[in-house]
């Protein structure tokens, strides 16, 4: 079996696997702890907290303005990351090929030089992160192991897609199951780190709303 | 001595899908730090919020998250030791004041101020709330049902005393009223003028209404030093008392975290819905107000508002105070950042009654000075007691001209006859 065949064939299979079961008992392990039920007479009736908890979802996207002097570059320099990185991975072709395949949904590629360039820019935001997380007095202080290993394991797939790109340091089939495997490497380690706010940014911040908009507090 | 198993038990004892996933949240991005006044006073890494919370966080990953097997296994998570949780006790209580302004700007949407309340469960429980004068206060209050061990008959004596020296009608143990207010120990102690305004607006409001002597003191610092129990015990005697004589509104002093117990916690110590409103007076005046059966004569002059957090940013309350000023006619400037993302006066959260937190307190207040000397008015009005007493006490250290006066005199010097 080469390697290519290994990393789309059974590495696929245990990552996905998982992916699916760790995300499950996490989320489980969380949200199925006994809830406490609040006696309270709320200030505002069940739908209006439901928005709360939804549109709390998306005010939480930005710090309010009072904060931003403070918060304002790091927030920015996350931002430049994220949106880098979901633009190679909706906007890339072969990607968009991955999905079509697996979801049967399609929609038009961003010029590759777009990609390219979006490509390099989110591993620069990368390392700025990291030089701001090993620096910053606070983040130093807060960062764990996960931090640094969840910094590992998303850094992988954005180089390993660069490589592939240029086909420079190595053959096509080669650098194209070095980058699939790096995907699995991050599918394993999601459920268990830090990577798993991709659900928990939602959950987390409906609740906030939810809870505060039962006290008609500012959400 | 530390307790660290009872530490343990405290921290995990409550510990609900909302509390996990904010202890499962936390992607450490810091800007906690920056919304904490102790941290942008002082620049001390340590007192970033979510900082402070860290060993309840471990304890839960140990003992009861959902890979807790592998966090005991290999020893992601250190178990709990006299030592840490020694070193940690400053920043449980020292350094936060529960204003909940780290729970405003977290992008994961964690309740950080919660999550310090859990902590310091689990602190009391070890023996480790300040001995001065927190703990010593909550102790009283626990064994007294108030926190200077303020008896029934003194409490009556002294509400015919205050009726008297303000010239107000004192309605006390009527045995049915409409309204049951409460007091805070702190008006009771520095502020009688405060109690004194919400019996005259009592008054003027015309229902029935009467203090209970059974159940007054509504302060629950047991609450912000973590006794569980204390702070049931103190709910439990106000709601006894206030269903005893059938009250339709339990009105709360002139005080943030009372206010915070009583209308979101109370019901769940009782186990059910409150047979009656919890309303903090602000609430009670600007509805009366609205309604047309409070009239204030026009009082015009140049003031500022400084909102108790937890009556705004936690509590709901925002509007109701502004709503009473515009009433009254005042010119008012509002603080920077005011409303729900204000600065704490500094003496939030049981940090007035810790002695050595003095240095930390001022650093805290230092902001709230510079804001309300650049809104250049004469008076800074609140209606929290223990934030006006923070107010006063940073005030006099600074020899400010600025007067620190209560919402509820205001009116009360301002009732329509």
């Amino acid at each position: 079996m080469t390697l290519l065949a290994f990393a789309r064939g059974p590495a696929m299979q245990v990552a996905t696997l998982v992916l699916i079961v760790g995300m499950f008992w996490r989320l489980s392990g969380i949200l199925l702890l006994r809830r406490r039920v609040a006696h309270a007479a709320a200030r505002n009736p069940f739908a209006v907290r439901l928005l709360g908890g939804a549109v709390t979802i998306v005010t939480r996207t930005i710090p309010r303005r009072t904060f931003w002097p403070r918060v304002g570059a790091g927030v920015a320099l996350s931002y430049v990351f994220h949106i880098g990185l979901f633009i190679v991975l909706f906007g890339g072709a072969p990607h968009i090929l991955v999905i079509y395949e697996l979801f049967g949904v399609s929609w038009p590629d961003l010029p590759k030089g777009v990609v390219v360039v979006a490509s390099g820019i989110t591993l620069a935001a990368l390392i700025l992160l990291l030089v701001r997380r090993v620096t910053h007095p606070v983040l130093k202080m807060l960062s764990t192991p996960d931090d640094y290993i969840s910094w590992v394991i998303v850094f992988l797939p954005v180089a390993t897609g660069i490589l592939l790109s240029g086909e420079t340091i190595a053959g096509y089939g080669t650098l194209l199951a070095l980058h699939i495997l790096s995907i699995e490497a991050l599918m394993i380690w999601l459920p268990f780190g830090k990577l798993m706010h991709v659900t928990l940014v939602f959950a987390g911040r409906f609740m906030l709303g939810h809870n505060f908009s039962r006290k008609g507090a500012a959400t | 001595m530390t307790d660290v198993v009872k530490a343990m038990r405290g921290f995990i004892a409550d510990i609900g899908p909302n509390v996990a996933l904010s202890l499962e949240s936390c992607v450490h991005c810091g800007q906690c730090a920056e919304a904490c006044q102790f941290y942008v006073q002082t620049g001390d890494p340590r007192y970033t919020p979510i900082h402070k919370v860290e060993l309840f966080k471990q304890t839960y990953h140990r003992e009861m998250g959902p890979f807790s097997f592998a966090y005991k296994f290999f020893g992601f998570a250190p178990a709990l030791t006299a030592e840490t949780l020694t070193n940690w006790q400053d920043l449980v209580y020292d350094s936060c004041n529960m204003c909940g302004r780290c729970s405003l700007i977290c992008p994961m949407g964690i309740d950080i101020a919660d999550l310090v309340e859990q902590t310091r469960h689990g602190m009391y429980e070890a023996g480790l709330a300040p001995a001065d004068f927190l703990g010593a206060i909550a102790e009283k209050e626990h064994g007294t049902g108030s926190p200077f061990g303020l008896t029934s008959e003194k409490f009556r004596d002294l509400l015919h005393e205050i009726g008297t020296a303000h010239n107000v009608v004192m309605h006390v143990d009527e045995p049915a009223a409409e309204i049951v207010p409460t007091v805070s120990s702190i008006d009771v102690k520095t502020y009688p003028g405060s109690m004194a305004a919400i019996a005259k607006i009592l008054n003027h409001i015309g229902l029935s209404w009467s203090f209970r002597t059974d159940g007054f003191d509504a302060d629950n610092v047991s609450l912000t030093a973590g006794d569980r129990a204390g702070q049931s015990a103190i709910t439990e005697s106000i709601v006894k008392a206030a269903i005893s004589c059938g009250a339709k509104i339990l009105v709360m002093p002139e005080c943030g975290h009372s206010f915070t117990e009583m209308r979101w916690e109370a019901a769940n110590a009782y186990g059910k819905d409150l047979p009656f409103r919890v309303l903090q007076i602000t609430e009670l005046v600007a509805e009366n107000i609205e309604s047309g059966k409070i009239r204030v004569n026009k009082a015009p002059h140049a003031a500022t508002y400084h909102d108790a957090c937890q009556l705004s940013r936690r509590g709901g309350a925002t509007e109701a105070p502004r709503i009473i000023l515009h009433a009254l006619g005042v010119d008012l400037h509002e603080l920077e950042d005011a409303g729900d993302a204000n600065w704490c006066c500094g003496g939030g959260g049981g940090v007035a009654l810790i002695k050595r937190a003095q240095p930390l307190r001022d650093a805290a207040f230092a902001i709230k000075k510079k804001q309300i000397e650049a809104t250049a008015t004469p008076i800074v009005y609140t209606s929290c007691s223990g934030c006006r007493q923070t107010l006063d006490h940073g005030g006099k250290a600074a020899s400010w001209t600025t007067t620190v006066g209560s919402l509820m005199e205001l009116v009360a010097d301002n009732l329509a006859s």
